[in-house]
Order: structure tokens, then sequence, then C-alpha cells
């Protein structure tokens, strides 16, 4: 018999709506070596959990949804960063493909083992790419590491003519201004196959975790982005 | 006939059968909402004198109350909103909103409901009501055993119609319209003609049945002559054909208090008759909508005199005036029409509102656009429910429609005895408790051994369980069968009988309340090492457990199929005695609002459920058990087996955040088809569909008045969330709301 690798799961949400097409079963994976300033999911940082299961039980997990995926959804691979336990990762997108799921992993596009990087590409039918910043000295403040990992697997993935959706948190204070939005557009225009570029509005629903986790939350000050900045902003791009 | 002309088919025309005229005439409509229209001046007029009125009612609770002349199809003069305006015309008594006394029931209800808004009986009319005539209720407790009357006062056996009117009665309204009152006496009278043979009781209670279905259609024909229509004849153009269909039910209502006094399935029907007119060049589109949109005014005008503790159980006055919309024809074409569209229209020209219950019969295959329009119109308005046609059409063929909220029957040839629900926590509790009621120390099933151990043993009190259950079932059987004997006696619906078959099949609705909570209590028992606590009288008080344990709404097949196989242990239970009529067991798994006065008179459970706190809704699981995700949740709920076993009915409600269904509008009516398609097509029969954020919930329990017509579904009906009691509006806030992560 087949030996499945085992990994380490945050947890799942069997209905996300917004992580890709259609409705997905979202895996959030345990593991992540950036430190966002608004990272919203903490408990995802370090690299075990609790549940500790195998490819194969993550499929027939997502499986069992079949009746709702099949319409046009599949399965999204967040986290953490579903990258950081690149092998494992590999394993179960093979499998999604053997079962004939879509599958797209919401990513920062860091974090992976190169040997695999390829082949993930390969099985991924959707990459979302959480773009940091554009330049580096505005990702090592934000993330708290280089952009070079990042450049490597934007460099592939537009090698490997991947679809991708580009996302931007969009923080009061660091980046909430036209003038980013305008170098932001400039910036993506390298991506091919983009399908869409959204830009997601920074919220404070994460602060508890970080009391829970005896973390300091370094964004303490700042408040959630409202619905109009963020429209207007969009308008832009 | 010249009525008829026009319309193709033969079959329906040698004997009674709306169905195959259905078949024969409809245009399956497939396209976009573009045609629809707004509202007309008349509509208009009318609606601003309905607000006015429904604003006076929601102040005092109840409008007016005709305390003089009793119930009946022909007892009140016409009543109109606004007699020039109106065309559809018909009120239950000579005065929008005035309500009706039917004394029928039960007189003391009708006192004490009459009482609790400052009314009384006219005294003759009291006197010699009392004099002559016994009631329902009368009758029920003239019959019922000790067992019985103990099951129900301790709340194992409740919400039991035997003091109001049973309901979930639909009359195939459509055949007054199809066919004129006098085809359809005739066709009672050569029924009459076949039953001679004297050969035991039931032949002489229905030949008695059928001679007051006769006296009723003659009285329809008087009642529709005062607002100077003759139904005599068959209905010649769409606009009488909805007003004759709308006399057939506006009896209904006028003669009986039913509890659920659902409309049937109607659209598809009109539609035959606009199609028609319209061809003609005798109505424009404007005059179809606005024929659709009185109709809907009608219906959301009628009332019943309830009493206070009637409506803590069922809030919000609902009536249940459930019509049943969509649905496949065959599995190639829908029965989807331009007027399913206008009836879901009217929520845009004429304002959401909790009745009528509008049900969208769900099938994958309905045309996409139609699909889109209602989750569109669910979206803006949370007023409709949905049910899986799929699942139901090959039970009871393409002409079935839902009464109340989750009961299907096929339209004229089935009818249902409703028997509200049996306290399934209870049944647990008095098997940890040795038959006695946790809360009162009354012993109410005999024979079972009382359990003395700390800690509770799997096996031990599954074997309990199951003897209190036979023994509980057992009850509610004999309660029924008397109940709908003493009903037919006493409160029969000529009205309604009169409009379907002579002879039609019977379902009796069983029900179970509290589910998920008997559910986790099993999985708690199972795995959690549960601990229990008792007083001085040795009944149980508390529940400790030492390990977590698996809860039902987690796609967990474990504690799933304790569910299926708990329901299923009733249901063979149910099968086991013969039932009045010869009735069919169907069961449900349906609460309505009274989760929250269940969980009131229960002690605490086994899961962790504290004493007293409310039951969830229908087959929900325990407010935020369902902890991976609405997927999950869903999938659970789907598991509960409905052919055969839960066949009156299987509700779940759902509620997600505007944001967490996708980004846009347009995102989250393709998300929420998907949600429909993948649940149906999992096998599972309903739900009801809350888009909306808890905060908004919030905001208007402490601010009811920035929120005059904020619609909610709860379980199997839509009601306006200001009336709901504190404790239900809290109750609902509590359920999982599925959010954005």
């Amino acid at each position: 018999m087949k030996k499945f690798k085992k990994g380490f799961i945050h947890s799942i949400e069997t209905m996300g709506l917004v992580d890709g097409p259609g409705i997905r079963v979202v895996i959030f994976m345990q593991g992540c070596c950036l430190r966002c300033l608004f990272c919203h999911n903490p408990d995802t940082w370090i690299p075990i959990s609790n549940l500790e299961i195998s490819s194969k039980e993550v499929v027939d997990e997502i499986r069992k949804y079949r009746p709702y995926i099949e319409l046009g959804g599949g399965v999204t691979f967040s986290g953490g960063e579903p990258l950081f336990q690149s092998e494992f990762l590999l394993e179960i997108l093979k499998l999604c493909k053997k079962a004939e799921i879509h599958t797209c992993i919401d990513t920062s596009g860091t974090g992976y083992n190169k040997k695999y990087l390829d082949e993930i590409l390969k099985y991924t039918d959707l990459v979302i790419l959480d773009i940091k910043a554009i330049d580096q000295e505005n990702y090592k403040k934000i993330t708290g590491k280089s952009m070079d990992m990042f450049n490597y697997f934007k460099d592939k993935l537009i090698e490997n003519n991947n679809k991708v959706w580009l996302r931007q948190v969009i923080v009061p204070t660091i980046n909430d201004n036209d003038d980013y939005i305008l170098k932001l557009k400039e910036y993506i225009k390298q991506f091919k196959n983009v399908e869409k570029v959204e830009l997601l509005a920074y919220h404070t629903m994460g602060v508890d975790k970080y009391k829970k986790l005896h973390l300091k939350y370094k964004l303490k000050d700042v408040e959630s982005l409202t619905k109009e900045k963020l429209q207007e902003l969009e308008k832009l791009l | 006939m010249i009525e008829w002309e026009g319309f193709k088919g033969i079959k329906w025309q040698k004997s009674i059968d709306v169905q195959n005229f259905i078949e024969s005439n409809y245009k399956e409509y497939t396209s976009d909402d573009k045609f629809l229209t707004g509202k007309t001046k008349r509509t208009e007029k009318v609606w601003n004198k309905c607000k006015k009125l429904l604003n006076k009612e929601a102040i005092s609770g109840v409008l007016d109350v005709e305390t003089f002349i009793m119930s009946g199809i022909d007892n009140f003069n016409p009543g109109y909103i606004d007699r020039s305006n109106e065309v559809i015309v018909g009120l239950q008594t000579d005065e929008p909103l005035k309500r009706i006394v039917n004394p029928y029931g039960g007189l003391r209800m009708v006192k004490k409901s009459l009482e609790a808004y400052g009314y009384h009986l006219d005294k003759e009319l009291e006197q010699n009501f009392k004099e002559f005539r016994k009631t329902h209720n009368d009758g029920v407790f003239d019959a019922y055993t000790d067992e019985i009357k103990c099951a129900r006062h301790n709340h194992l056996i409740t919400g039991l119609p035997d003091a109001y009117g049973r309901g979930r009665i639909i009359g195939d309204y459509r055949r007054l319209a199809l066919y004129g009152a006098d085809f359809l006496i005739e066709q009672k009278k050569l029924d009459l003609s076949k039953f001679n043979n004297i050969s035991d009781v039931s032949v002489i209670q229905l030949r008695e049945d059928i001679s007051e279905q006769i006296k009723a259609l003659e009285e329809i024909k008087k009642m529709a002559s005062r607002y100077g229509f003759d139904v005599s004849h068959p209905a010649s153009n769409a606009k009488e054909a909805i007003q004759w269909t709308y006399f057939a039910y506006l009896a209904a209502v006028k003669q009986n208090n039913g509890a659920a006094t659902s409309i049937g399935r109607n659209t598809t029907f009109f539609d035959i008759y606009i199609e028609r007119d319209i061809q003609r060049g005798l109505l424009t589109e404007l005059e179809a909508q606005e024929l659709i949109d009185q109709y809907v005014i009608k219906l959301r005008f009628v009332r019943h005199l309830r009493t206070p503790e009637y409506n803590e159980l069922f809030a919000g006055d609902p009536t249940w005036v459930t019509e049943s919309i969509g649905g496949m024809f065959d599995d190639f074409r829908s029965l989807v029409t331009k007027t399913s569209y206008r009836i879901l229209n009217t929520l845009n020209n004429i304002g959401s509102s909790a009745e009528p219950n509008l049900t969208i019969l769900w099938s994958s295959k309905l045309p996409e656009n139609f699909k889109k329009y209602a989750c569109r119109m669910s979206i803006k308005t949370h007023t409709l429910q949905f049910e899986n046609d799929d699942l139901m059409r090959p039970i009871y063929g393409n002409d079935y429609a839902i009464s109340c909220c989750v009961s299907a029957m096929s339209i004229g040839h089935q009818t249902q005895l409703f028997g509200a629900r049996i306290n399934f926590v209870k049944v647990l509790l008095y098997a940890l408790n040795g038959g006695r009621d946790e809360i009162t120390g009354e012993l109410v099933i005999d024979g079972i051994d009382q359990i003395n151990d700390e800690y509770l043993d799997c096996e031990e009190v599954l074997k309990l369980f199951d003897k209190v259950l036979k023994k509980t079932v057992k009850i509610y059987v004999d309660a029924l069968n008397i109940i709908h004997y003493m009903h037919d006696k006493y409160a029969y619906e000529s009205s309604q009988m009169a409009f379907l078959d002579t002879n039609p099949e019977y379902l009796m609705a069983f029900g179970l309340a509290g589910l998920s909570i008997v559910v986790d209590s099993f999985s708690a028992i199972q795995v959690g090492h549960v601990r229990v606590k008792r007083d001085d009288r040795g009944l149980t008080t508390a529940f400790d457990t030492e390990f977590d344990f698996p809860r039902y709404g987690n796609n967990n097949n474990i504690v799933d199929s304790i569910a299926t196989n708990l329901v299923k242990r009733v249901y063979n239970e149910l099968k086991k005695y013969p039932l009045y009529k010869k009735a069919i067991p169907t069961l449900s798994i349906l609460t309505i609002t009274s989760n929250v006065v269940y969980g009131k008179h229960t002690g605490a459970t086994p899961d962790g459920r504290k004493a007293k706190a409310p039951f969830s809704p229908g087959a929900n699981p325990t407010q935020g058990a369902d902890k991976s995700g609405a997927l999950a949740s869903l999938s659970s709920v789907a598991k509960i087996p409905y052919k055969n076993c839960c066949q009156d009915g299987i509700s779940n409600t759902f509620s997600i955040s505007p944001d967490a269904l996708g980004k846009d509008e347009e995102v989250r009516v393709s998300n929420l088809i998907k949600i429909l398609d993948g649940y149906f097509t999992s096998g599972a029969q309903h739900l009801n569909v809350n888009v909306l954020n808890k905060e908004i919930l919030i905001d208007a329990m402490n601010n009811p008045s920035k929120y005059p017509s904020l619609t909610i579904r709860v379980s199997g009906y839509a009601v306006n969330f200001n009336s709901l009691t504190r404790e239900q509006q809290e109750e609902v806030i509590s359920r999982t709301f599925h959010e954005k992560i």
C-alpha cells in the first residue's frame, strides 16, 4: 500500500466563497516564514499544529463536498503559507488533479522548497498571489523578510504562464494613497494571464488572536480601511 | 364550454384533473425578468391603505374582532379595503384585518384570546353555543387517556391541535376556477351515490362528509355572489380565475382557523389564463402584474384569533399561506412561467412580507434565469424558502404543493392530519430519570428502570431510551387518532374537503423537536464520559463531560449516523400502529419558532446544554456546534433520510453574511445557486436562506423602530423580526452565521 505524506493543517473551512471561483473548500495550512504586520492568522505561523494528517485524508475530506465544488468551484490552499510544506502540498495537488478537482493556492510566493516549485505550479489551476509590497524596502518593512524569494516565485509564475489573481492588502498609513496604487498598476503589468486584481481592506479582526498568543500587535494604532476609501482606490486600477 | 375556449386537452374536461389541464396548456418561460413591470396606481392606492391598517394593527396586536358572528363560509357581509381600486376582492369579515371567532375548536381558547386583547364574546352567542354545541376540544378531552394528559402537561407531547384548527389541508382551490361550483357539486353528488353500502361507520361518516362538502360549495356560491360574482360556472378570464381560486381559499379561512392554511401551487395555473387573455388582447403585462399584486395583498391580510401562548409557540402571527412556485414538469421541462416571476416581483412592488410563504420548488434543472431571479430576490428580501423538487416530485408527482413549511402533498389527492411534535429531548431525559419528568418529577412513562450510576453507560441508556420511545410513540399515536376523529366530528373543514377527491389519501404527520441535542448527547455519552449530577429527588440537573466529543453539524459520519439512526427508530415505531382514516405516518424535523418554548420546559442535557436553553430550530445543528464551515453543516443535515422516513419534511435554516457569500451581487447570486444545487443534489429537502449581517439583527433588536419591515426566515416561515419575542430574537442571533474568515 502506498504510504501518504503527512503534514500539518491549521483548519478547514468547508465553504469559502471568496478565495477563488465558485464554492471552495479552503484548507488552511500551518506554517509561514513571513511576519506581516497586518497578518490576521498569526496562529498559523509556527510550523506544527494539533492536526497532522495525510495527503490522502485531506483529499478525502475535500471529496466529501463534491456536489458543491464541482459546479465551477474547487479547493483553495491557504494558510499560513501553503508553499511552506511544499512536498506535502505537491502530493495533495496531484491527488486533487487525479480526482479532477480544481486547485488554487492562495500564497505570498515565499517559503517554498525550490525543488518542488515547478511541479506545484504545474498542478495548480489558479494562483492567488498576495503582493505585500512592490519594492525591497517596503517589503522588508511589512513582512520582515527580503523580497528575493518572492521575486523568484513571481518569475516562475510568469514563465509557467499560470492563471493568477493578484491581491494587495491596503493598510491605512502604509499604502492607502493614490501614488502607491498607480505604481502598483504599473508593477502588475509584468504578469501574464491575470484574471483579477483585488484590493483587500485591512481589518482588525485578527487582533484578539495576538492577545491569545501573547504576541505584540504592531499595527495597534491603525484603524480598519473604510469601504469608501477602498472603492476610491479601486477606481485607479 | 365557452369559458374553456382556446384551451387544449380532453381528459381534464371529462373529470376533475387540474394537473392534466396544466400539462396540456401551460407555456414554460425560460428567459429573464426584464418583462416585469411595477405596480399600477390602483395597487398603490390599495396598498397605501393596507400599510396604514398594518401599522395600526402592529401597535395593538389585533385590529378588531367580530364578536357577534361566528366563523362560517357565508356568515359575514362583504368587506373591502378600497373598493374602487381593488381588482381582486374578498375579506374574511366585513372589515379588513377584523378577526373571526371560531368556537368549534374550543370555546375556552376563544375566550382566552378575546380577553388577551380586551374583547368579549357576545353573551347570547356564548350562552347558545355552550348550550347547544359541543366543541372539538370537549370531544378530545372526553376521550383522552390519563397517559396522554400526563404526557401533554409535562410537555413530552406538545403543540397538539386539540384546541385549535389542525390546518395543513390544502384544498385544490383551482378547481373552482377551472370547473365552477356547479360541476364540482355534480361530481360530489355522483360520489355520494356510489357509497350506498352502509357496511360500517366509515361509510356513514363519508356520506355525511360529502353532504357537508356539497353544502359548503353552495355556500361558497352565495358568499361570492355577495361580492357580485357567479362562481357556479368556470372562470372565463385571468381575473376571474384568480378571483375564483381566491374565493375558494377565502371560504377555508372564513370557516376554519387551521394553524397553517396554505394555498397550494397556483402560478402556473394562473399563467395559462393570463397568457390566453394577453393573446386575445384583453390584458397587458401591467394589468397581469396588477392581478398578481392584488392577489398577494389579499393573502397578506389573512388573520386568525390566537392566544398569547400560541403566539409564543408560533411567533409573528403566521398563517402559512404557502404558495409553491416553480419545480419541474419532467426531467426536461420546468413548470416555471412568467407568473412565477410575477409573484416574486410582488416583493418589489409592494415590499417584502412574511406572507404569503413563498416557496421555490428547486431543481438543478430549473431554467438558469429563474434560478438567478429567485436567488436575487432571496438575497434582497430574506423571505423565500427553497425545497427540493427532485426529491419530492418522484414521490408526489409534479402537481404537489407544500403545506405550512415543509409538508409536501399531491394537490387534491392527498391531505394531512397534522400532529405537531414530541419533545425528543425529553424522551432521552426520561430514559435517564426512570420515566419521570426531569422538572416536575412526575412519572410520565412507567416501567422504566432508574439509572443511579455516576457515569452514563451508552448501551444502558440506549436500551432505556428505546423503551421510553416505544411508550411515547404509542401515547402520541393514540392522541392523534383521538384528535383527528374529534376534529372531523366537531370542526370539520367542509369548505376545504370540497376541493379534495372524495376519498383522498391521508398522511398523519408526526414530528420531532430537539434532534440535534439528542444526537450530541448520545455522542457525549459515547465518547465524552458523561458524569451526572442529580438533585435530592434523584432527578438529573446537570452533566459534565470529561472528554471532547464530536457534534452533529460537522459532517462527521459517526455522529451524523446517530441522527439517521434515531429518526429511523422513531419512524419504525410509528409504522406499527393503525391510524385513523388508514393514514400513512410521516415524520418531520421541524420546530417553527417553538424551539425556544420547548427548551424552556426542558432540563439540562448531556451535551452540555443548560436547563431551559432553547433547542436549535428544525434539523439545524445546535447553535455554534457546527464549527467546520457551512458546507459541513449543510452536509450533516442532508444526510437525514427523507424518503420513507422524514417525509413530512426536514427544515434547515441557513444564515450567511453578504460579504461571505461573495463580493458583489452577481457573485452572491451565482454562489447561492451553487449552494442550493449542491445541497439539494446531496438529497436535502429544505433550506431557509437569510443573507444578512448578525449586526443588523442585534441593532434591530435594540432599535426596532429603525427596522419596521425587516423580514427574516426562521424555521419554515418568514417573520417580521420585530414581532418575535426578545427570547426568540436572541435565539435567532445566537444561531451560527456563516461569516467570512
